[in-house]
């Protein structure tokens, strides 16, 4: 057998030079075939919405940009443990810890916080590992749709402590939510 | 003396406790220790994580032993049979102590700085349940200074004793000890004195728990985010061999070489534990290697490495033999001339 003839895909097909018939040679029955198509998809569900009245509903197990809670007091959560940059497989968690000094109490916790904590964006994969690992509750991936918003720095992918804290507001609202309920 | 372990036998000394003949054969059949410690003399039989279940007392008292022995200090006699890991009876048992254990010891591992290289962690994750069934408040001791160097976390010590042994036993003044009794007893310095003996430190690599902990390390970093390496340097009141752990090019802490048991082989000094800090200090001889699993030896590349082998036809990636044949592959791996001259073919063409 020689290269020409074998097939290794399987998916090799040798073209027939086989004269058409009258009625082949029509191609009515050929555009009739078509047609039979083209209606059948005019009553097939639409694979697309019409984005800006309607939306598509998320996911329940979206995973959006990250964030550092603060409990009901406005406390921060984390207290660097370092189990979120062990569990990340992308390495993209970085972070440094301090002791929190008496004055600081109404600030964070536990006897020690994260002073530096960093999330690499560019690394970072979006799989919820660091929620998983995290014993303190602290980290959290939101429902928020920006992921992360686009820049011409790398720098600007690193977020620190400024753009992952949960804002104090936000805080002070859940716990009048939950002092309502 | 002919001792059975698990099923496993081994010729001891006579006076061998059976711990010790566990660690003779190593392995699963070792019990768990928590208080009992090899180079401190009349260290264990303190927090009954060792129970052992004593099947056949000796060739010449066949009787079992009616109640679970302590294993450190119980002694091998000739022809005992034990069980250890292997019995449901000691299974349960060390379950219930270490419930027992956990009742005052706060769940802060994520604060400690023994996390990771903790003798109750360990305890707990093979033996302990998820889940407390303690409903009472946990017993809470004011935060007190017991010297430069160390850091004491009461609530966190489970009263082993060993600090009080290492002070004993290494030093010649010991200024702390167990105050008060009961559930009050603590571990504390008489009268609020600093502990400044130049081997003071010992107590921090001796402490199960992280009661005890290094103040200049404090938070530095986790123990499994650090490198650990074997160190060593001239100093003129210890051996001055160590375990230096790295971040990067710097020292973030010095301890003792401690063994698969969490045992230091020598006990070294304070100046070599918190003042050497810099890499000229030390000699480096080469990363330290863990027997034990554990989160420090993650990735550790001196740990072996199995070959994986596919089970598959073989050569199946280098394509079928019939394959090869019909598709004009090169017999032999091209050489640097053969892609010259294919290059210049494709750039004539």
């Amino acid at each position: 057998m020689s290269i020409e003839t074998i097939s290794l895909s399987g998916r090799k097909k040798v073209v027939s030079n086989k004269e058409m018939t009258f009625w082949e040679r029509l191609y009515l029955v050929a555009i009739a075939k078509g047609l039979i198509i083209t209606i059948q998809h005019l009553f097939t569900r639409k694979v697309t919405i019409k984005y800006p009245e309607q939306e598509r509903v998320m996911s329940p197990v979206y995973r959006g940009q990250h964030m550092l809670k603060r409990d009901e007091q406005g406390r921060e959560n984390c207290t660097a443990c370092g189990l979120c940059a062990l569990s990340c497989p992308a390495e993209a968690i970085t972070m440094k810890a301090e002791e929190r000094k008496p004055d600081e109490k109404h600030l964070y916790r536990e006897e020690k916080y994260a002073s530096i904590y960093e999330i690499n964006m560019l690394r970072c994969i979006f799989c919820g590992l660091c929620e998983e690992a995290c014993p303190k509750d602290a980290i959290y991936l939101t429902t928020s749709k920006v992921l992360v918003p686009s820049s011409y720095e790398r720098e600007d992918f690193i977020f620190g402590k400024d753009k992952l804290v949960m804002p104090l507001d936000m805080a002070m609202k859940n716990a009048q939510l939950k002092n309502a309920n | 003396m002919k001792v059975t372990i698990d099923g496993q036998s081994i010729e001891v000394e006579p006076g061998t406790t059976i711990l010790q003949a566990a660690r003779m054969i190593g392995g699963e059949v070792v019990p768990p220790a928590m208080c009992y410690y090899s180079k401190l003399k009349g260290s264990g039989g303190k927090c009954r994580c060792c129970l052992v279940e004593v099947a056949k007392g000796s060739e010449a008292d066949p009787r079992p032993m009616p109640k679970l022995m302590a294993s450190c200090v119980t002694g091998c006699m000739d022809g005992m049979e034990v069980n250890s890991k292997s019995s449901p009876r000691v299974q349960e048992a060390r379950k219930s102590v270490t419930e027992f254990l956990l009742i005052n010891h706060p769940l802060d591992c994520p604060v400690c700085d023994q996390a990771g290289e903790c003798d109750l962690q360990n305890l707990s994750f093979e033996h302990g349940k998820s889940e407390s069934r303690f409903v009472e408040e946990k017993r809470t001791f004011e935060p007190e200074n017991i010297g430069e160097n160390i850091q004491l976390h009461m609530n966190r010590c489970i009263l082993c004793y060993r600090c009080v042994m290492v002070a004993d036993q290494l030093t010649d003044d010991r200024v702390h000890g167990v105050m008060d009794r009961g559930d009050h007893s603590n571990i504390s310095t008489c009268i609020s004195k600093a502990i400044d003996n130049e081997f003071s430190g010992n107590m921090i690599d001796v402490c199960p728990v992280g009661a005890l902990t290094d103040k200049t390390f404090r938070f530095k970093s986790r123990v499994w985010f650090n490198k650990p390496y074997n160190a060593h340097r001239d100093c003129d009141k210890c051996c001055g061999k160590t375990t230096v752990w790295m971040f990067g090019d710097e020292i973030q802490r010095v301890t003792g070489r401690k063994d698969e048991y969490h045992e230091v082989e020598e006990f070294i000094c304070n100046t070599c534990r918190f003042d050497k800090k810099e890499v000229t200090d030390w000699v480096i001889e080469g990363p330290r290697v863990f027997e034990k699993d554990s989160v420090i030896n993650q990735n550790n590349y001196t740990r072996k490495l199995e070959k994986v082998e596919i089970a598959t036809e073989e050569k199946i990636l280098l394509g079928r033999e019939e394959d090869r044949k019909k598709i004009s592959m090169a017999e032999f791996p091209l050489t640097a001339e053969d892609i010259i001259n294919q290059k210049s073919l494709s750039n004539n063409g």
